[in-house]
């Protein structure tokens, strides 16, 4: 195959994966989306191994075979509550191989190189560099094995803003003495010390934002490694990773009423604290029984369940999908309200749901249900807190004001199924416990919606 | 030998603007139901950086230069065969109950 044929072979690869994310608008086209992604890349590797000669075949096949026993397992089995970890764990990969692609190239051409495209490689391999450690973080934060509250220092920002002027002042210094490699690894470790730093500081409450930058980085780093090469199939491939992952941190920010710079270096879960219980001290919550709730449910025409990633922590998405079930065997329209920040990444708590076989048509997002809670019978908040807590709305001295919240209070009655009376994971009181229409059920999210099945089940025969 | 100079860079910097512009209108309208499978898969498709390191190992290089590109090439295997596996994964599972009407 000529070079000629190869790049129409990359123009086709192009509009395919273009197409595939045009596919992804609707649920009916978005796996034929997928196949077009996968013959885009297809039809891109065999491009690239027919116009290049590549001469270490063995340890090519033996890298790719590498890749296909780890990826392999990963895509098939990675249960869907880790789906979150899995991503931090791609970005982490994908931004370290394209660092590591930009240091080779850099050791490839240092005799030759322009200070033009050294530039532009130091960017990406600091941008590659400090997204693979950020990444580390995120996976380590969202797999539990490091703790989920942001780890903060006086000073933390004049630090880390420090680290990364000297991985900036490193690049500028080797753009200007272009034969100077050692300084790779020092600017390498420098940016790693920042990503590394940057999302230490993050709490687990800010992970779908965070994941969603990460994303948007590891997009960049691969445009701007495509400009070095001068590979515009490179080149448009990250640039939609990184329209993806701006648009979907965008998103996720606006949901919880926060700017990017406020969720990077503001350090929110453990400032939130603070201003709590001002004025609520002497009220009390009134507790209600499973059967307590079973009757409300029995009269009910509609229900929207309300889901939160505690649903998923107790694994109880498919007991509530079997209520879910038992209401509508019995006529009652059923709805499941999704805030965007439900779960713990962008869309995850759709996933979830799907998985447990609730049919897509009734997940609805936040603008379009929050106008059907008034007309509602029931709402039940499962595992959900913080999205729910009409503070939001009307308090302005809460820490929560002002982020978008599911209008659950305007139900005529909110079955709150919790864990403990303590307050939520951000310390932030809900003041959704104390309103008249409210009935706490508190137990395990699971056991709770068993019983009440069961309740339900018994009464309806 | 690559140079930003002698290589067109006016050129590439309109196929990134345009490609990100074009990025931001589709993504814009993808539904959210699917934003999951969405990161998934453009994770997937930036690892299209295989083909960046497939470039590279075809220049005559130090060992230095084939150990890091080995590395690249496993790491972004790793994520093509993952992330459209579990992207697929993913989206049969909303295919799998449709909407009844």
């Amino acid at each position: 195959m000529t070079d000629v044929l190869a790049e129409y072979l990359y123009v086709l690869s192009v509009v395919l994966f273009a197409l595939s994310l045009k596919f992804m608008s609707q649920v009916k086209t978005s796996r034929l989306g997928n196949f077009c992604a996968v013959a885009g890349m297809v039809g891109a590797i065999i491009a690239t191994l027919s116009a290049y000669q590549v001469h270490q075949t063995g340890l090519l096949v033996g890298a790719v075979v590498i890749g296909a026993v780890v990826g392999t397992p990963i895509g098939l089995k990675v249960a869907m509550t880790a789906v979150p970890q899995r991503t931090a764990m791609s970005h982490a990969f994908g931004s370290l191989a394209v660092a590591l692609v930009g240091a080779a190239e850099y050791y490839q051409d240092v005799a030759t190189i322009d200070p033009a495209s050294l530039s532009v490689l130091c960017g990406e391999m600091v941008l590659g560099f400090l997204t693979f450690a950020g990444s580390c973080i995120a996976f380590g934060k969202l797999q539990g094995l490091i703790t989920g509250r942001p780890v903060l220092f006086k000073g933390r920002n004049v630090v880390n803003m420090t680290v990364l002027g000297g991985a900036v002042a490193t690049a500028v210094y080797l753009v200007a003495n272009p034969a100077m490699g050692q300084l790779i690894p020092i600017m390498a470790a420098l940016a790693l010390l920042f990503g590394f730093l940057m999302v230490m500081g993050i709490g687990g409450a800010d992970m779908p934002t965070v994941i969603a930058i990460l994303n948007s980085f590891a997009g960049l780093s691969a445009a701007a490694l495509g400009f070095v090469l001068d590979n515009k199939l490179l080149i448009v491939a990250g640039s939609l990773d990184g329209s993806s992952g701006l648009i979907l941190a965008i998103i996720m920010s606006q949901a919880m009423n926060r700017s990017f710079a406020n969720i990077l270096f503001g350090g929110f879960g453990a400032v939130a604290v603070s201003t709590q219980a001002s004025s609520q001290t002497a009220r009390t919550v009134q507790a209600y029984t499973v059967d307590d709730a079973a009757v409300v449910l029995q009269s009910a025409r509609s229900v929207i369940f309300v889901p939160g990633y505690g649903m998923a922590v107790a694994q109880a998405q498919h007991a509530v999908k079997e209520l879910a079930d038992v209401l509508e065997a019995r006529g009652v329209d059923v709805k499941y309200a999704i805030h965007p920040v439900a779960g713990r990444m962008p869309g995850h708590m759709n996933v979830l749901l799907a998985e447990a076989q609730v049919p897509y048509d009734q997940l609805w997002e936040m603008d379009r249900v929050n106008p059907l809670f008034p007309e509602t019978d029931v709402a039940v908040v499962v595992g959900a807190n913080d999205v729910t807590n009409p503070a939001a709305k009307t308090r302005p001295d809460s820490p929560l004001y002002g982020m978008p919240v599911l209008d659950v209070d305007k139900a005529k009655t909110v079955i709150f199924i919790k864990r403990s009376t303590g307050p939520g994971f951000a310390g932030v009181e809900n003041e959704l416990f104390y309103l008249p229409n409210t009935m706490m059920v508190f137990g395990d999210a699971k056991k709770v919606l068993t019983e009440l099945v069961a309740a339900v089940r018994k009464m309806g025969a | 030998m690559t140079s930003l100079i002698t290589s067109d860079l006016a050129t590439n910097l309109l196929v990134f603007l345009l490609a990100t512009i074009l990025g931001q209108e589709l993504i814009r309208h993808v539904s959210r139901l699917l934003h999951t499978p969405l990161m998934a898969l453009t994770n997937a498709i930036s690892s299209v950086s295989f083909i960046a390191a497939l470039i590279v190992l075809s220049y005559p290089g130090s060992s230095t230069i084939t150990l890091l590109v080995t590395v690249a090439v496993a790491l972004a295997a790793t994520n093509i065969i993952s992330g459209f596996l579990i992207t697929d994964r993913i989206l049969r599972m909303f295919e799998r109950r449709k909407p009844k009407k």
